[in-house]
């Protein structure tokens, strides 16, 4: 609960600051607020949990590990952020202050035990993003960005809230505990529960951008600053993906056969659409945009085949999903300043130029794809484990052929890194501060130790 | 309030349930086939307003006041999105000089 406090204390703080134009001491003053924030998540990992603030919220090691993970993102993400905000705006102490907003409703989200704080906390966290993803204010995709977000965002939060409605109306209770209680001990379920279940799921799916509700995902990914669509696809997807799977892990197992198939259509139509409409991208922040469709899918599998693996299989995956898609983000903002373009083109010839920036890269797509010595091959190794366990055979065969076909659009990126010329000269160089360098080396060097040493992980929880 | 709850309760919980699904049905079925950005923010505020007199409605039955508190954070929450969401079309509108979301289709694959 210190982190929540320290947070939003800190968002407030950081007003002010801005209030007395002390500019250069935006981001430090962000970093070490998220640090004390960190520190009270870890200070808290061997206390017992218990819900605190009459069953509100509950940190237990499952929220913590995902807070702490959310954490760590938002303050990688932050330190790429320090030319790259100058360059939008005067204004940039809301920028902070609004990520820092949108962080606290993660942890909301994360850390729920009754329904009030997961609807509280989804909130929070995109109330802030419109403004965030909206931020231009004369970039008239940014605009249309931001008016879909909106429109669409809170569409799903309405299904959610008569999910969440309907659901009370069958169990007389918010709380997840005594959900869990009236769903194991009634014998007769009422149908409003089922409903419920089904709008919740509706609603969360939006919210996690998973197909047949994925369609304003890729635009508003593209729309957005660079920046803010890699706070959206790291950050706010692993909350909502974090509040989804708590909710079925704690509360709705034992009712597994009626949603298990409606999940599962749901996942592989996410896979085939994420999949194969990246294939025909010709815009890397698009292609990021899909791909990221397609890991929502991936991380479906662990929701479908529930169990005592899935929470730190899904812990993997989003580790190495939000270390991948930091460096690609960061990589593309390094390119795009250079080049003033989003497309593939203008990564070519980028080996010759900047050799390191483009092995980093190499090593986040690789990641992303699954290739084995990564962390995101140990994610996808667990997520088909998963699957075995429950003698899916289809999903797997649905889970290779897709894996197989993401190969190829994320090797497209380098390929024109490593076998296409530029036309531009080659001593041009990509000028890369030193927060970018500590940034991409964090996030590469974390990829490659989860990939060799699952165990760090795999072991938290 | 006493008088109130039974006055609530003369009317049979399936009503609630029909009529708001009912009125969350037409805000769903507004948000998908208006063009205007202004009534399909209406539409929207028509499912949350739905999904308030459900949770009332459910409340009074059970005699639990959590529901109640509920509506009071959609409220809330529903105003500060609405202001969020206001000020984003006055944005957009400086731009197109529409509500129209036709006008809205830079996006696209």
């Amino acid at each position: 609960m210190g982190a929540i406090i320290t947070l939003s204390i800190l968002g407030i703080f950081l007003l002010y600051l801005g209030l007395y134009r002390a500019k250069n001491a935006l981001l430090p003053v962000t970093i070490v607020g998220a640090l004390v924030a960190l520190g009270f998540i870890l200070f808290q990992w061997n206390e017992e949990a218990v819900p605190l603030y009459h069953g509100m919220v509950l940190f237990d090691r499952y929220a913590l590990a995902f807070s702490a993970l959310c954490m760590l993102a938002t303050i990688l993400i932050l330190l790429l952020s320090k030319e790259y905000f100058r360059t939008i705006s005067d204004n940039i102490a809301e920028y902070y202050c609004l990520i820092v907003f949108s962080l606290m409703g993660a942890l909301l989200v994360t850390a729920y035990h009754n329904f009030a704080m997961l609807f509280v906390g989804i909130e929070i966290m995109s109330v802030a993003l419109y403004i965030l993803v909206g931020i231009r204010k004369n970039d008239p995709s940014s605009n249309e960005a931001a008016l879909k977000y909106f429109l669409m965002g809170a569409f799903s939060t309405g299904f959610l809230l008569f999910g969440i409605t309907l659901m009370y109306g069958a169990a007389g209770t918010f709380d997840l505990g005594e959900l869990r209680n009236y769903v194991m001990t009634t014998n007769e379920i009422s149908p409003l529960f089922y409903g419920g279940i089904l709008l919740l799921l509706c609603g969360l799916c939006f919210k996690i951008g998973a197909a047949p509700f994925h369609f304003w995902t890729p635009d508003v990914y593209d729309g957005a600053p660079i920046l803010i669509t890699a706070f959206m696809s790291t950050v706010v997807k692993v909350a909502a993906f974090v509040g989804f799977f708590r909710l079925f892990s704690m509360v709705l197992v034992p009712l597994s056969e009626f949603w298990t198939p409606v999940l599962l259509t749901v996942t592989i139509i996410t896979l085939f659409v994420g999949n194969i409409t990246a294939l025909v991208q010709t815009s890397f922040k698009r292609m990021m945009a899909y791909s990221s469709i397609s890991h929502a899918g991936y991380m479906l599998f662990a929701i479908v085949s529930i169990g005592a693996a899935s929470a730190p299989s899904i812990l993997m995956y989003a580790s190495a999903y939000c270390l991948a898609s930091i460096i690609a983000f960061a990589t593309l903002i390094a390119v795009k300043r250079k080049t003033g373009s989003e497309h593939f083109e203008s990564f070519n010839g980028l080996a010759k130029r900047e050799p390191l920036l483009a092995f980093i890269l190499t090593i986040a797509m690789l990641s992303l794809a699954g290739i084995p010595l990564t962390a995101g091959f140990i994610g996808k190794f667990l997520m088909f484990n998963n699957v075995m366990g429950n003698y899916n055979v289809m999903l797997l065969v649905i889970a290779a052929v897709n894996a197989a076909v993401a190969i190829y659009y994320y090797l497209h990126v380098v390929v024109n890194m490593y076998f296409r010329d530029s036309e531009e000269p080659l001593e041009q160089q990509i000028p890369l501060t030193n927060a970018y360098k500590v940034v991409l080396g964090i996030a590469a060097v974390l990829t490659i130790a989860f990939g060799v040493y699952p165990d760090v992980i795999l072991k938290l929880l | 309030m006493e008088n109130f709850l039974t006055q609530i309760q003369g009317v049979p919980l399936n009503h609630y349930i029909i009529f708001c699904s009912i009125i969350f049905a037409i805000g769903v079925t507004g948000v998908l086939i208006r063009r205007n950005v202004i009534i399909i923010m209406m539409s929207i505020e028509l499912m949350l307003n739905s999904v308030n007199l459900l949770l009332a409605a459910f409340s009074a039955y059970r005699g639990d006041a959590s529901g109640q508190v509920f509506v009071f954070f959609i409220m809330a929450l529903a105003a500060a999105e609405v202001a969020v969401g206001l000020a984003i079309i006055v944005m957009v509108y400086r731009h197109t000089k529409s509500v129209d979301i036709e006008s809205l289709s830079k996006l696209r694959w």
